[in-house]
């Protein structure tokens, strides 16, 4: 039995050097964009879910034709370097719906643009300074950039004899009387591909901008590029346009190009909001301890280590799995640490019960928590079930907020069974056995004949 | 040992008042329904230095937002909640804003919803609250299915739990009137874990009665209840205590975002550990007993 426990002291001092190892990253802080994952009200960011028109394509191909749609708008988060971006398709009440978070992109205007619903690929040319500006032509009297919009939705990749990857095109109409206007006068010169204000890169990192070589009516061609590079590129040009049009439906009415629900986090905003959670828990939780130590000596104190340990690997799963921190998910969090305490406080108080009951320390320590399991067992489950209906609601429209609290209350929960349990015995029963501390005060009862009296 | 079942039409009249006050007040003045509910644009502006709130007010209605619901957020941080408009009118109103009241403005939060899709989440939300009670109804009656008639501990529980969430719906009526304080899908998240946590009191008390009642401590169930109340009332106190010092560091220093979904926790620990010892288990007497008239306040006193 003592080695039984000597052993689990050991694997919770493990599990508890592992976590704590795993949350710190020395050279960052604990709540670093790299230490833990931070929704977009802590990190500061845009939110946009948007309806799909899909009137117009063939009853079937519904799901296919959102994963193109989820797929296009990736590749053009990703071609901007977007850290952790969420782009996910959902289906609603018949209707599909792309939902989209853009950490770090504080200003919506950019976050639509970014998501590419007004904005296409563009080509562009140097100046004499060697800016790199839009290359234009002119159709039927008007001054028209060159833009992937004009390209055939047949563009492809292939080897030519000498094992080179070729990318070939065709321009529509329009398309080839501006390609003929620019490449005539771009003869040895570059052209640019851009998505918003940046240029397409390479794998290797370079900007791709192929030299013209000759004049270019309606096919061409693009030659030195990698087959990756040709590959990802011909997607985007195909992609070039979202296959159909996203907005929001409002009483039966398509309107395209405006969110159903957009949301803008400002980071200062978050980072304040971070500082103000830290602060509220770091004072919760200070009296917290002091209540468990003051009111429970010694079983207080020990919950007070299994909390410690509790926290920290909560912290840990969190990274971990990861689980997106959302400013409702942090107040989850501290809310756990309070009812993380309630399972010890069941089995203390069971245990006072005991040893008023003129059980021995050892006895009392065993019956209090083999008594109290029942009810830390089933009380806890109300609070799965309120989670799990959380996790629905969240589910089933854009708040996203919802999902954050009742992800962290969940894991929190169960945690806590784990640590009162494990963490709190061990600990306990070590103490008992070592025979040190054997003074009921220290339990917090006063003595056997007043105990008994009052009973 | 106290005696919490001989004072229950106490407790009855004490929570029928508060039932009755808060439901007048949601028919007479309603809820405030947030952006989540009612869609249009909601925004947090930072005004720097700060300005007042009748200040603000006015310099809204003189733009045209008259109807605009604002709430104080501190240090210069309001949250206004308007008719729908698109983020780029959104910052010409803040610039107008600006240079009308002489101080440095910023969105720091923008959140437009369309009003059609806000009505949806309001029944989606009204679901889920009615999902989670019938589920707890059925995991209690589950959980003590070894007891004879075990749904009427289920029902004693969920009897519990609405009268927990009506006074809380009842107290944020009565706010959204007095404050402007608006119901989002934050508040009902807030409500749902309140649901979780006043059930969680309710079994740890049920649970002892059950283990009482098979040691057979007293042939009269309402002794044997007020045992049970008695002996875990260190457990209920002690928990909603250590939950309490969290929730109320929270709501005192936590920040405006979360201000109010803190405030409903608040509450619901509160109301909770109160309807876990002089609702639910009280019930739980009156049904065994049949002492129906014991809920009604002006019968006479029975224990």
């Amino acid at each position: 039995m003592r080695r039984r426990n000597v052993y689990l002291l050991i694997f919770i001092l493990v599990l508890f050097g592992f976590a704590l190892w795993s949350i710190v990253p020395l050279d960052k802080n604990v709540f670093d964009r790299e230490g833990l994952r931070l929704g977009l009200d802590l990190a500061g960011g845009s939110y946009l879910v948007y309806q799909a028109d899909l009137s117009g394509i063939e009853p079937g191909t519904e799901n296919e034709i959102m994963d193109g749609v989820k797929g296009v708008i990736e590749r053009r988060i990703n071609a901007l370097g977007i850290t952790e971006p969420v782009v996910e398709v959902q289906k609603y009440e018949g209707e599909y719906n792309i939902v989209i978070q853009l950490p770090g992109i504080a200003d919506i205007e950019k976050a639509k643009e970014t998501v590419g619903l007004f904005t296409v690929l563009e080509f562009r040319e140097q100046d004499a300074a060697g800016n790199w500006t839009p290359a234009t032509g002119t159709v039927k009297g008007e001054e028209l950039t060159l833009t992937s919009r004009y390209f055939k939705q047949n563009t492809d990749v292939v080897i030519d004899s000498y094992g080179k990857p070729l990318l070939i095109f065709e321009w529509d109409e329009t398309g080839a009387q501006l390609s003929e206007q620019i490449t005539s006068r771009l003869i040895g010169k570059q052209l640019a591909i851009y998505l918003g204000d940046e240029p397409l890169r390479g794998e290797d990192g370079h900007i791709i901008a192929p030299t013209v070589r000759a004049v270019i009516e309606d096919k061409g061609q693009i030659e030195g590029l990698s087959l990756a590079d040709a590959t990802e590129l011909k997607y985007l040009l195909n992609a070039g346009r979202i296959p159909v049009p996203l907005g929001r439906w409002v009483n039966g009415v398509f309107e395209p190009s405006v969110p159903l629900y957009e949301r803008t986090v400002d980071a200062t905003l978050g980072a304040d909001s971070i500082h103000k959670s830290i602060r509220a828990a770091a004072i919760g939780i200070v009296m917290l301890l002091l209540f468990m130590i003051l009111y429970y000596r010694l079983p207080g104190l020990v919950a007070c280590l299994s909390l410690g340990v509790y926290g920290v690997v909560l912290l840990s799963i969190f990274k971990l799995v990861p689980v997106t921190l959302t400013l409702p998910g942090v107040a989850g969090f501290i809310l756990s640490l309070g009812m993380a305490v309630d399972a010890n406080v069941l089995i203390f108080e069971r245990m006072k019960d005991e040893l008023r009951g003129g059980r021995s320390l050892a006895a009392a320590v065993e019956a209090g928590f083999n008594r109290a399991w029942p009810a830390i067992r089933d009380s806890n489950i109300t609070t799965f079930i309120a989670c799990i209906v959380l996790f629905w609601l969240g589910g089933t429209l854009g708040a996203f907020m919802v999902r954050g609290f009742a992800l962290t209350l969940f894991i929190g929960v169960a945690l806590s069974m784990f640590t009162a349990i494990t963490v709190t015995r061990t600990v306990l029963r070590l103490i008992m056995g070592s025979q040190v501390i054997t003074n009921l005060a220290a339990y917090g009862v006063t003595s056997f004949r007043t105990a008994r009296n009052t009973k | 040992m106290i005696d919490f079942v001989g004072k229950k039409q106490w407790f009855f009249l004490i929570s029928g008042i508060l039932i009755v006050a808060g439901i007048i007040s949601l028919a007479v003045f309603g809820l405030k329904p947030g952006t989540d509910f009612a869609g249009g644009t909601s925004m947090t502006l930072q005004f720097s230095p700060a300005v007042e709130q009748s200040q603000l007010r006015e310099e809204m209605a003189k733009l045209g937002y008259d109807k605009a619901t604002i709430q104080n957020a501190g240090e210069g941080n309001f949250i206004i909640h308007i008719g729908e408009i698109t983020s780029a009118e959104a910052s010409e109103l803040a610039e107008k804003l600006g240079a009308e009241l002489d101080s440095q403005v910023e969105i720091t939060d923008y959140y437009s919803a369309l009003p059609t899709i806000g009505a949806e989440t309001a029944r989606n939300a009204i679901i889920a609250v009615i999902i989670a009670a019938v589920a707890m109804l059925f995991y209690i009656v589950w959980a003590f299915r070894r007891m004879p008639s075990p749904f009427r501990w289920g029902t004693c529980a969920v009897i519990a739990l609405v009268h927990d969430v009506f006074i809380i719906v009842g107290i944020f009526s009565l706010l959204g009137l007095l404050a402007g304080v608006e119901i989002n899908a934050l508040f009902i998240t807030g409500l749902l874990a309140v649901v979780g946590y006043s059930i969680n009191n309710t079994v740890v008390i049920f649970d002892r009665i059950r283990e009482n009642v098979s040691r057979h401590i007293s042939p009269d169930f309402a002794v044997t209840v007020n045992s049970s109340i008695v002996e875990t009332l260190g457990r209920s106190l002690n928990t909603s205590l250590t939950t309490l010092f969290v929730i109320l560091a929270l709501f005192l220093f936590g920040g405006a975002t979360i201000h109010y979904f803190v405030l409903v926790l608040l509450l619901g620990v509160v109301i909770g550990t109160y309807s876990s010892i002089c609702i639910s288990s009280q019930f739980l007497v009156v049904w065994e007993k049949r002492e129906w008239s014991a809920l009604l306040p002006w019968a006479k006193r029975t224990a």
